[in-house]
């Protein structure tokens, strides 16, 4: 492993004034499992990391109206047990319980997950159609974006050097609503996922009136399926036939753009997004 | 990249006792744990936080140790595979492993030891699924995964 200063702010201010100090030449570390193993394996080499876990002010879960405000250093785990988050945002806790084994969920952080936009992390298909946003704080001060203005690329975000993942927001999943997170893998349930769906659906009076659908695994970042939520709304209930809605997701195979890796061949993720998709619509259009 | 490592002094409490030790900042929680202090239980497998066989107990949270740096648990408090006997006498886990042989090379028992007395202290009384859900986590290359979970539920049952 390379050399770096470890710097340990017991601070939120004095993080971001280190951090504008060191600014490209720094990392910062929240839980530390994603940013360790690429320290270990020489992927990043910063002259300066440095650690959140001393700091308290990030680190709690409340409700505002209807909206989960969801502190950038809360642990995967908290999220996963929160009785309040289960109350709001059931899918949002499945998601969570879903990453990795216990060991990594009680380390790693919410903010730290968004900040290292895998696309294959289980979160970010929830995040995306429960039209999360965060607000990213540097010492100039603090803006909030919504969650698909975060992730631009395969583990790149559109953050500052400069800024900290302060606050996650998410608003509560629609009172009545089905919803569903399909992790599909051929291997252990603690890997990566091949192909992963997330999908919320509400029928009122026999007719869609809520449709949303994100995929993770498949593309740079997790995708929002809007062409598929737009055919759906409005919909009779009645017209939904497994062929239709099978017709409906294959507009997915235009969008997604998945790579070959132990997890399946492109061609074969490409495939299976449009299988789970159809799967996750049927569950949550019931 | 300089060439002498930037040092720090950390002071850690493994099993009840204080470790102060100057370390180099990159060095991994494993490491101190085995090569500075000498506590060779905890084991190194993977090295990418996958396998279990370096979970340790940190401020009252399972964790692995590999994907760990030292110098963030300065201050902690830990519990390792050496800290779970009472003296001489066994853990309830530890001889449940022994009865229902739990074990095969042992390598990874000390991971499974520690990971299965976390779930015992969070849920006493689990389910097979809640076990399995549990330990998937922990690898063991014997495959004696069978015995891992009848070791777990007969420490659950003597509960």
């Amino acid at each position: 492993m390379h050399d770096f200063e470890f710097h340990a702010p017991a601070s939120l201010d004095e993080a971001l004034t280190l951090l504008s100090k060191h600014n490209d030449d720094a990392k910062i570390m929240a839980g530390g499992t994603s940013l360790t193993t690429l320290l270990k394996q020489s992927l990043i080499a910063p002259a300066h990391i440095i650690s959140l876990h001393k700091i308290t002010e990030i680190n709690s879960i409340e409700v505002s109206g209807d909206t989960l405000n969801i502190g950038g250093l809360v642990t995967q785990r908290q999220v996963e047990l929160s009785d309040i988050v289960k109350k709001h945002a059931p899918l949002l806790a499945d998601a969570y319980r879903r990453v990795a084994t216990v060991r990594i969920r009680n380390v790693a952080t919410v903010g730290g997950g968004i900040a290292q936009a895998d696309p294959a992390m289980d979160p970010p298909p929830s995040l995306l159609i429960l039209n999360a946003s965060i607000t990213a704080t540097s010492s100039k001060g603090s803006r909030t974006l919504p969650i698909e203005e975060v992730y631009a690329d395969y583990y790149e975000t559109t953050l500052e050097p400069d800024e900290i993942i302060s606050q996650i927001h998410v608003p509560a999943q629609p009172a009545g609503s089905n919803w569903t997170y399909i992790k599909y893998l051929p291997r252990t349930e603690d890997d990566y996922a091949t192909v992963s769906v997330a999908a919320i659906g509400k029928i009122t009076n026999g007719e869609v009136a809520e449709a949303r659908i994100a995929l993770g695994a498949v593309s740079s970042t997790a995708i929002r399926a809007a062409t598929v939520e737009n055919a759906l709304v409005g919909m009779k209930q009645s017209s939904l036939t497994r062929e239709k809605l099978k017709e409906i997701s294959q507009t997915i195979a235009e969008i997604v753009d998945p790579t070959d890796d132990p997890r399946g061949s492109a061609w074969y993720k490409k495939d299976m997004s449009v299988v789970f998709a159809r799967r996750a619509l049927e569950e949550v259009l019931k | 990249m300089t060439t002498t490592p930037v040092k720090q002094s950390i002071t850690v409490t493994i099993n009840g006792k204080a470790y102060t030790k100057e370390i180099p900042t990159y060095r991994t929680l494993v490491d101190f744990i085995r090569y500075d202090v000498g506590l060779t239980g905890t084991k190194e497998a993977c090295s990418v936080g996958v396998c279990g066989a370096c979970t340790i107990e940190m401020d009252g949270n399972i964790t692995a140790s590999c994907i760990t740096l030292a110098v963030k648990a300065d201050g902690a408090n830990i519990t390792t595979i050496e800290g779970v006997a009472d003296g001489e006498k066994l853990h309830p886990i530890q001889e449940a492993f022994i009865n229902h042989g739990g074990f095969q090379c042992g390598a990874c028992t000390p991971g499974q030891i520690m990971a299965a007395k976390a779930l015992l202290e969070h849920n006493p009384h689990p389910s097979e699924p809640e076990i399995k859900e549990w330990m998937m986590g922990n690898l063991c290359r014997c495959t004696g995964y069978y015995q891992i979970i009848e070791s777990i539920q007969a420490a659950a049952e003597a509960n």
